[in-house]
C-alpha cells in the first residue's frame, strides 16, 4: 500500500475503509541474519537500512513493548546539526541530510519541518564560541548564521532581551534545522522496514543472549530461544541491563529527562530557540502545544519519571526568556531514559562478543541521530566496518584516550 | 527526594549535587593503566539498589553514600561516606 495524495482522496470516496495496518504481527522464527534488539527509532531505522541498502531481509526487530513506546516517542522532536568536534558533527550533517530525503525514502510522511533553530548567546564570551561552531558546521556545509542583537529582535521581538543577569546580545541560526513527527519517524520505518520483510515483533523481551565460544548464537526471550548470526543491540537507557546479560559492563550511566507541553495555542513560536544561559529549549508543535525541556534531573534513574525540582528549573528557563510562556497552562510532562556516555558522544561499534554489536550512549541527544544511527549501524552489522561518518564511535575510546566530549566536562555523565 | 543525613536528619536532595556509583571510592592504587580507565570510565549502572555518592554542598559539606533505588528513587538509607572508606580501609587492612 503506498501513500499518496491520490490514495488519501480515493478513501475519502469510500468512507476510509481501504486503509490496512502498517505493518505485520508476526510470530519469531527460529533463525535470522541479524536480530535487532529494542524497536525504537533507532532499532527500526536500522532494519529499513539493512533491507534497504545492504539487501539483508532475514531480519527482526525485537521489541519489549508496544513500538515507539520509548525516547522515540518521548523526546522534544528537534533535529539539527550544530556540532563542534570533528567526530560529531559529519555524522550529524549526514544525519541532516537524511532527515532531508527521508519522507521519499520510506513513503511515510514524517513531517519534517526545517524552520530552524536558534540558540541565543548572552555575552562576549558566548558570542565567540557560537562564531567557532558554526565555522565548524560550515566545514561539513551545515549552515550557520551568526546574527547580532538586531537580527534576532526581528525574527522574536518577544524574547527578554533585557533580561537583568543574562541579556540575550544574539544568536547561532541554522536555518536547516527543525522538528519532525517523533512518533511518525518510528511508524515510517517499521512500515518500510515491513514492506522489506522485516519481522517486527512486539511484546518480546530479550531474557539472555546464547554466546558459545566468544561468538553470538542468538538471544533468549519471553517468546523463546531465537538464534542469529549477528545481534544489535538499540536499547538506549537499558542499555546496560541488556548488556551484562552477556557479560559486559558499559561506561554508561541511565538517567532521566523530562519534556513538557502546554495546551494549544494560536501559532507563537515558528522555530527552535535555545535558551543560551540555562538549558531550555521549546519549539510549538503543529497542534499549537509548546513542546519544551532542559536538563536531566541528575542522578541514576530508570523510572521515566522525574521530580519537580528540575520541572521548577525548566519552568524558570522558560520564563527568563519568554515571560509570556507564563501565561500558558501546562498540559502534560513526562520522562525518558537516557544512556548518557561518559563523554557524551555516542557508541556504534563491535563488541567483545563477536556478532554482537551495540547501538548506544546517544544522552538526550539520540532523536536527531535516529536515520544516521540506523544508517552507520546498518553498515557496521552488514560490512564489519564503521561508516566514514561513524569512526569515532568505538568502545574503547575511552581507555584509549579519545573520548568526543563536546562540553569539556570530563567522565561525569549528569554534566554533558 | 528526602536524604536521610546521619547528623542533620531529613535534607532536601537540592541541597546536594550528586556525582555518582560509590565504587569511586575504590580508587585503584595498582597505577595499571587499564584498571584506572576501568575506575574512571565504567559502570554498573544497576536498575534497582545503588549506593551513591552525595555532597551535601549547600549544608554541611559532607559526602554521603546514599542507597538509592534507581526503579522507584526510594531512598534507603545514608551513611558518611567517611565512615564508608575508614572500615573499607579496616577491612582490608
Amino acid at each position: 500500500m503506498k501513500f499518496s495524495g491520490f490514495r488519501v482522496f480515493a478513501e475519502a470516496l469510500r468512507g476510509h475503509k481501504g486503509w490496512k495496518p502498517l505493518w505485520r504481527d508476526p510470530a519469531p522464527q527460529s533463525e535470522y541474519d541479524v536480530i535487532i534488539v529494542g524497536g525504537g527509532g533507532h532499532g527500526l531505522a536500522t532494519a529499513f537500512y539493512l533491507a534497504e541498502v545492504h539487501g539483508i531481509r532475514k531480519v527482526a526487530v525485537l521489541e519489549k513493548g508496544w513500538l515507539g513506546s520509548g525516547n522515540i516517542g518521548r523526546n522534544t522532536t528537534i533535529i539539527r546539526s550544530n556540532y563542534l568536534l570533528p567526530g560529531n558533527q559529519p555524522f550529524y550533517e549526514f544525519s541532516m541530510k537524511l532527515w532531508e530525503g527521508l519522507e521519499q525514502a520510506i513513503n511515510f510522511n514524517a513531517m519534517v519541518s526545517q524552520r530552524g533553530i536558534l540558540n541565543l548567546y548572552h555575552s562576549d564570551g558566548q558570542r565567540d564560541a557560537y562564531r567557532r561552531r558554526g565555522n565548524a558546521m560550515h566545514l561539513t556545509g551545515a549552515g550557520a548564521e551568526l546574527l547580532d542583537q538586531d537580527a534576532v529582535r526581528r525574527m522574536y521581538p518577544w524574547l527578554n532581551f533585557e533580561n537583568a543577569r543574562f541579556p540575550i546580545k544574539g544568536g547561532l541560526l541554522q536555518r536547516r534545522a527543525g522538528t519532525a513527527r517523533h512518533d511518525g519517524v518510528a511508524w515510517g520505518y517499521a512500515r518500510a522496514a515491513d514492506l522489506r520483510g522485516v519481522d517486527i515483533i512486539q511484546n518480546c523481551e530479550v531474557t539472555g543472549f546464547r554466546i558459545e565460544n566468544g561468538r553470538v548464537q542468538g538471544v533468549e526471550t519471553n517468546r523463546g530461544t531465537i538464534g542469529a548470526k549477528k545481534v544489535g543491540v538499540a536499547v538506549a537507557g537499558s542499555s546496560s541491563r541488556v548488556m551484562a546479560q552477556a557479560g559486559l559492563r558499559l561506561p554508561i550511566e541511565s538517567h532521566v529527562l523530562q519534556a513538557f507541553v502546554t495546551e494549544g495555542l494560536k501559532p507563537a513560536i515558528d522555530g527552535v530557540i535555545t535558551f543560551g544561559a540555562g538549558h531550555f529549549y521549546v519549539s510549538q508543535s503543529d497542534k499549537g502545544g509548546l513542546v519544551f525541556g532542559g536538563d536531566i534531573d541528575g542522578y541514576n534513574s530508570y523510572a521515566q519519571r522525574g521530580n519537580l525540582p528540575v520541572v521548577e528549573d525548566v519552568l524558570e528557563g522558560g520564563m527568563a526568556l519568554m515571560p509570556r510562556i507564563g501565561r500558558a497552562r501546562l498540559l502534560r510532562s513526562w520522562a525518558g531514559l537516557m544512556d548518557m556516555s561518559m563523554d557524551g558522544s555516542p557508541i556504534i561499534d563491535r563488541t567483545p562478543v563477536d556478532g554482537l554489536y551495540l547501538n548506544a550512549g546517544w544522552c538526550y541527544g539520540g532523536f536527531k541521530a535516529t536515520p544516521a544511527s540506523g544508517y552507520a549501524f546498518a553498515h557496521l552489522l552488514a560490512t564489519d566496518t564503521p561508516h566514514e561518518t561513524a569512526t569515532a564511535y568505538r568502545l574503547d575510546r575511552f581507555a584509549r584516550g579519545y573520548v568526543i566530549d563536546e562540553k569539556g566536562v570530563g567522565a561525569q555523565p549528569n554534566l554533558h | 527526594m528526602l536524604i536521610p543525613h546521619p547528623l542533620l536528619g531529613l535534607r532536601d536532595a537540592q541541597e546536594f549535587t550528586y556525582l555518582g556509583d560509590a565504587r569511586l571510592i575504590e580508587r585503584p592504587t595498582s597505577g595499571d593503566e587499564a584498571d584506572l580507565a576501568e575506575y574512571v570510565f565504567q559502570r554498573d549502572n544497576p536498575a534497582g539498589l545503588h549506593r551513591e555518592l552525595w555532597f551535601h554542598e549547600q549544608g554541611d559539606r559532607s559526602w554521603l553514600v546514599v542507597t538509592r533505588n534507581t526503579l522507584t528513587h526510594e531512598i534507603l538509607g545514608a551513611e558518611l561516606a567517611r565512615d564508608v572508606a575508614l572500615a573499607r580501609k579496616e577491612g582490608t587492612a
